[in-house]
């Protein structure tokens, strides 16, 4: 689906979002009663200080308004911007501030959700996808901490041994099926459907922000996540 | 008292949680013992360790109650895998659960590429708890000033603590000077000049643009004497705290946005010798920081 196609199928009452670069905003109808903020970062860029930023602004504002509307998050990124100059302003500070935004308004009310539909990577796919309370995909969206050839390098590892080994655990190889057996994908939508009705169900759905190590003990590619860290919070509140 | 100085970047994990810690309070939660090794390691012929290369707890500092974190550099660079992460995640959980202050002593290089994906998911889910506790008052002390430093994801994580205390050893930043120069070639980020990578991302830098709050030399009394200090500052964390750091952020691309090097950021920020910066002791650095760096005061 084209990022326009996308907005058609969740919008059907029409939408307001308009581009500004690769990023975009705006508000889309789902009916004549119901609405959600929109905001894109799309084009497959990258993300550095200056796309934080300017999220992170829009996102504040949002953050204002006390009707507490959902916000939406469409994604199709490279990793964070690897320059030199963004690491000299700080981009981690960027990044972590454009997270923080995210995770206020959804504790201020705001459900976030993320819709991946092409890639994203790295410290752009924590600071944005992950960083919203709830993550979905269309078929084709192609998540990745690192792509493999990078990966290879950095383990010292040949390729075809990580192919290989990427066939008996989703747990480091790139991709939406790895990805979701982690737990970082709640679902994964159909684009045959219209996209509204989905938008809706999730919308309708209890959410806990918790949900994602339950879902990968689940699926099998977090065995031990879950367990560790309830052990960790149960330990230490019987200490005291 | 014992005045033989220990450097903080040398220490291992356990070294530095005990000398972070009033003596012989710490409690370890899941220490080596239990044997929760990752279940992802062996897939790839590497030796596992039996705390996964982190030791979190409880302890007292200065006579307060506080839950402790320390990353171990020295196991698989300090990376973020699946247990490693679950236990930091947990201790975050049970700080906001307690309302009790959370200390962690970074050392990484990020993400644990051979369980990247479950080291993804679990930065992603220990900034929420971090923000989660935050929101709820809860402060969360960031030490930096280890062998790796503080990359990747746990850059991320960093910028989410409410005080963070470097050394100079303590570099932040989000893609290592390695994996810039692979992607985007030796003219954009020449790795192997030390000086310059130290100086783009070290901790005298980040002091001076207020991507850290407090400045030590490598001595792990100081860590502790600064730690002190920051679990006594007012930290909050709600839309004030954020519209602040979001001026303090615009404000920074403004000013500096076409500086070409961090010496020139230095010489705008009034720094008369900007060029003396790497060699200055600590001491004089930090009076030198505390005339002329932007500070991120309830604004971070």
């Amino acid at each position: 689906m084209t990022p326009a196609d996308i907005l058609d199928s969740l919008f059907p009452a029409g939408h307001t979002v308009t581009a500004e670069g690769n990023l975009s905003f705006g508000t889309g109808s789902m009916s004549q009663t119901r609405s959600v903020h929109v905001i894109g970062a799309g084009g497959g860029g990258a993300i550095g200080i200056d796309e934080a930023i300017r999220l992170a602004d829009h996102v504040l504002e949002l953050t204002k308004d006390d009707h507490a509307r959902p916000i939406l998050l469409l994604i199709d990124t490279s990793s964070q911007k690897m320059s030199r100059r963004d690491e000299l302003l700080g981009l981690s500070e960027y990044l972590a501030h454009l997270a923080k935004s995210l995770l206020l308004a959804e504790a201020n009310g705001h459900r976030t959700i993320a819709l991946l539909h092409g890639g994203s990577a790295a410290g752009a796919f924590i600071a944005t996808a992950l960083a919203c309370g709830t993550l979905v995909a269309l078929p084709g969206a192609h998540p990745e901490v690192m792509d493999l050839p990078s990966m290879a390098r950095v383990t010292k590892l040949p390729i075809e041994v990580l192919q290989e080994k990427a066939k008996a655990t989703p747990v480091f190889a790139p991709g939406l099926e790895n990805l979701a057996q982690t737990g970082a994908i709640a679902e994964t939508c159909d684009p045959a459907l219209p996209l509204v009705d989905q938008l809706s169900a999730l919308l309708a759905r209890h959410h806990a922000g918790y949900d994602r190590a339950a879902l990968g003990q689940q699926r099998g590619g977090r065995p031990k996540a879950r367990m560790i860290a309830d052990t960790v919070l149960k330990l230490a509140q019987a200490r005291g | 008292m014992s005045t033989i100085h220990q450097s903080w970047y040398e220490a291992g994990a356990r070294e530095r949680v005990a000398v972070l810690v009033d003596r012989g309070s710490f409690a370890e939660f899941i220490g080596p013992e239990r044997r929760e090794i990752s279940p992802h390691l062996a897939v790839f012929d590497l030796p596992a360790q039996f705390d996964d290369g982190i030791v979190v707890g409880a302890a007292m500092i200065d006579g307060k109650p506080v839950l402790v974190a320390a990353q171990e550099g020295r196991f698989m660079g300090g990376a973020f895998g699946e247990v490693h992460g679950a236990k930091l995640t947990g201790l975050l959980r049970a700080a906001k659960a307690m309302k009790r202050d959370v200390v962690i002593a970074f050392d990484t290089g990020g993400v644990r590429l051979q369980e990247a994906n479950a080291g993804e998911l679990a930065i992603a889910e220990i900034m929420r708890a971090v923000v989660e506790a935050r929101i709820v008052g809860v402060r969360v002390v960031g030490l930096i000033g280890g062998r790796a430093g503080c990359y990747g994801g746990g850059g991320l994580i960093a910028g989410c603590c409410s005080t963070l205390i470097v050394s100079e050893q303590g570099r932040i930043s989000v893609s290592g000077p390695e994996v810039i120069e692979t992607n985007k070639g030796v003219e954009e980020f020449d790795s192997r000049d030390r000086a310059f990578v130290w100086r783009t991302m070290g901790g005298k830098h980040r002091m001076l643009i207020g991507g850290a709050d407090v400045f030590v030399g490598d001595d792990t009394a100081a860590f502790r004497q600064a730690a002190m200090a920051a679990l006594a500052r007012p930290a909050s964390l709600d839309a004030t705290v954020l519209a602040a750091e979001q001026a303090r952020l615009a404000r920074r691309i403004a000013r500096f946005g076409d500086a070409p090097d961090a010496t020139d950021i230095w010489s705008g920020l009034g720094v008369d010798d900007p060029t003396a910066v790497p060699a200055m002791p600590a001491d004089r650095f930090a009076a030198l920081a505390a005339a002329h760096r932007e500070n991120a005061d309830d604004a971070r």
